[in-house]
């Protein structure tokens, strides 16, 4: 279904953009600005991050989100509350992004249940690799969601079909190595890694980790099928204010 | 990976994408190492010329006079050069490291003990180092801080989180998930994802066959308990090893903190504070919330102030192969006291949980009986935080004119 979804849209426009925001960062009251922001200014998929004390992947602009969210309160039912609300107003995919504590603590079946139950399209788990995620993996298929794994460019061509084998609605690429919200060089490299990927799946391809302008997103058109764009909008809210998004992504779908 | 590192439900690689390749090789020249009698003969070698190994099992004759119960021993890891059972670890990763062709080492560190301990071997082996400290750590550890920087080693005070070990190992592994082609991360202890916990146990376990050896040497008999404190757990793990398959009571001491009831402690196994959760790489008990968020902990030693424990204590602790009990800071301060008075020893404010306990049970057990505690590492690095247990008058006058001296040439 997602990946209809991308396939549909992406004979309207060279490449979707898909946004990342952590769930009560500033507030869930400017979360809830931020996506309405977001969605006006043609947003095609967003992620909403549910924050945990120990997200390991996350470069220190997330990571600062993460806590800052925690410190004011937020807990997994706030932000079921929130996506529920999100999902119910606004016409495009939304999907969770967390880590394997939260949604193992919540129980996983129970996850998904209550995921389906909101509409949440997918999921997005950086610490649970296939091998680790039988018990993940089952509990999105029982209610059709998508399990979204995670190619890098360390990964093998084989290991790249396996876990696109795993996958379900698209595959999310990290551009280099590191953590989210640092430079990445837009290089020769990336496209022959970007062409790896492409050979070894037949999902659709998310590009991410370092993307952050329009030239970045220009890069990406006909060797991806999505641009993420995650620290750079939470870099924009803290300097400029959450109406300052609206622009920012207008301009990026210029 | 061609095993996914379970110890029961416990343990695992909950690892991202990036690093799958890296474990992977890590795993495979774990393997080629772990059953090859030249390895161990090469790192045994290099542990008694660089380090003081074996280190002594010390009678502790006072001691056991005092409690008029159970033999007490006491096991020297104090006396591994850096000062604690650390050493042993970093020197076999080390070993592979050199195989590996990495040039570059970074490790995590509480107490200080492991950053310490990791900066030397980079000094000897002519690695790039970057130790990840805690901001809190930073300054109840400073003495040890002062050493790492002066072997060379980058010192990062990490800001994020908890500011302490926890804080330390996520940075560590954000550094790694970069830079893991030239980099390899020396975790500290037996936690985190495999073949971390299995490694770590590899090598620490010199301290339980030496221990085993030693007192079947003096004694002609095995111990009826031995006692080890709990952080992450490489210790416990290492002298545990030594006794698997013996009848021997294996009784992990943890960090009680403020007390058990007061919810300032990182009691994970001994309390019933903590659940299963999976978060840096690896699955175990953590002290958590319901959500799944981790929880602040407290102690007064760095070194046991963590999360998470070992996968493979918390499989013990099911199967009750291991007992678990904690001790307060107090207990903690009141037996490194009386161990410096009766013995002229000076244990580790970690080492010192494993002494408290002990010490309550040594009266209950006959003089048949034997115990072997592990000092894991020695004191001399906890003297501010000692100093101001004892709130000694003479300590707090010296940094005051030390200070003013500073401020003076300033």
């Amino acid at each position: 279904m997602l990946k209809s979804y991308i396939n549909k849209k992406l004979d309207q426009k060279d490449i979707l953009l898909m946004t990342h925001i952590v769930m009560g960062y500033p507030s869930f009251e400017d979360s809830m600005n931020i996506v309405e922001q977001m969605v006006e200014a043609g947003v095609d998929l967003m992620e909403l991050q549910i924050p945990f004390s120990e997200p390991m992947a996350d470069g220190p602009v997330i990571l600062k989100a993460n806590q800052k969210s925690l410190e004011k309160g937020s807990t997994v039912k706030k932000c079921f509350e929130f996506a529920n609300k999100a999902s119910k107003r606004f016409d495009i995919p939304f999907l969770f992004m967390s880590y394997a504590n939260i949604l193992h603590k919540f129980g996983m079946e129970k996850f998904s249940d209550q995921m389906a139950a909101m509409d949440i399209k997918g999921a997005i788990v950086p610490d649970i690799p296939p091998e680790e995620g039988k018990e993940y993996i089952r509990a999105m298929e029982k209610n059709k969601l998508c399990p979204i794994f995670i190619f890098s460019p360390e990964t093998s061509d084989e290991r790249m079909r396996y876990l696109s084998d795993n996958a379900k609605g698209f595959i999310y690429c990290v551009a280099r190595k590191g953590v989210t919200g640092k430079e990445t060089q837009f290089s020769h490299e990336l496209d022959t890694y970007l062409k790896r990927c492409r050979k070894a799946t037949d999902l659709p391809l998310a590009v991410g980790f370092g993307v952050k302008d329009k030239k970045d997103m220009n890069y990406l058109k006909g060797k991806a099928d999505i641009a993420v764009i995650g620290s750079e909008t939470i870099r924009i809210v803290d300097e400029k204010g959450v109406k300052a998004t609206y622009d920012f992504i207008c301009n990026l779908n210029k | 990976m061609k095993d996914r590192g379970y110890y029961g439900q416990y343990g695992g690689a909950f690892l991202p994408e990036i690093l799958t390749t890296t474990f992977d090789e890590l795993e495979a020249i774990f393997n080629s190492i772990k059953n090859d009698p030249c390895f161990w003969k090469e790192y045994k070698s290099l542990m008694s010329s660089y380090s003081c190994r074996p280190t002594p099992l010390t009678f502790a004759e006072n001691l056991t006079d005092h409690f008029n119960g159970a033999k007490i021993y006491i096991k020297r890891e104090d006396l591994n050069h850096t000062g604690a059972h650390k050493a042993n670890n970093v020197m076999g990763q080390g070993l592979l490291v050199k195989k590996m062709g990495k040039k570059r080492v970074i490790a995590e560190t509480g107490a200080g003990q492991h950053g310490v301990a990791t900066a030397t071997m980079a000094a000897k082996f002519g690695f790039d180092c970057t130790i990840y400290m805690g901001e809190v750590d930073v300054l109840r550890q400073r003495p040890n801080v002062f050493w790492m920087e002066q072997l060379g080693a980058e010192v990062i005070s990490v800001k994020d989180g908890t500011r302490i070990l926890k804080d330390a190992i996520n940075e560590a592994f954000r550094d790694w998930v970069e830079n893991m082609d030239t980099t390899h991360y020396v975790l500290g202890t037996a936690c985190g994802p495999h073949p971390f916990p299995e490694m770590v146990t590899f090598f620490q376990s010199i301290i339980g066959q030496e221990a085993r050896n030693q007192i079947l040497e003096i004694e002609g008999k095995l111990p009826a308990r031995v006692y080890a404190c709990v952080g992450g757990g490489s210790n416990a793990m290492g002298l545990f090893s030594g006794f698997l398959n013996d009848p021997v009571e294996l009784v992990g001491v943890e960090a009680g903190g403020k007390g058990l009831n007061s919810g300032k402690h990182a009691s994970r196994l001994s309390s019933k504070d903590a659940s299963c959760g999976i978060a840096q790489g690896y699955k175990t008990y953590f002290l958590q919330d319901s959500d799944g968020q981790m929880k602040e902990t407290h102690s007064i030693s760095a070194g046991l102030d963590y999360v998470g424990v070992s996968p493979i204590l918390s499989k013990m602790h099911d199967m009750k192969e291991a007992r678990f009990e904690s001790a307060t800071d107090d207990d903690v301060v009141k037996a490194l006291r009386f161990t410096m008075q009766k013995e002229g020893i000076i244990p580790a404010l970690e080492s010192a949980h494993a002494f408290a306990f002990a010490f309550k049970e040594a009266g209950n057990l006959s003089k048949d009986d034997i115990i072997i505690i592990n000092q894991s590492g020695r004191g001399d690095k906890d003297i501010f935080t000692v100093a101001d247990a004892f709130d000694d008058p003479k300590w707090k006058q010296f940094i005051i004119e030390k200070a003013l001296e500073y401020k003076k040439n300033a």
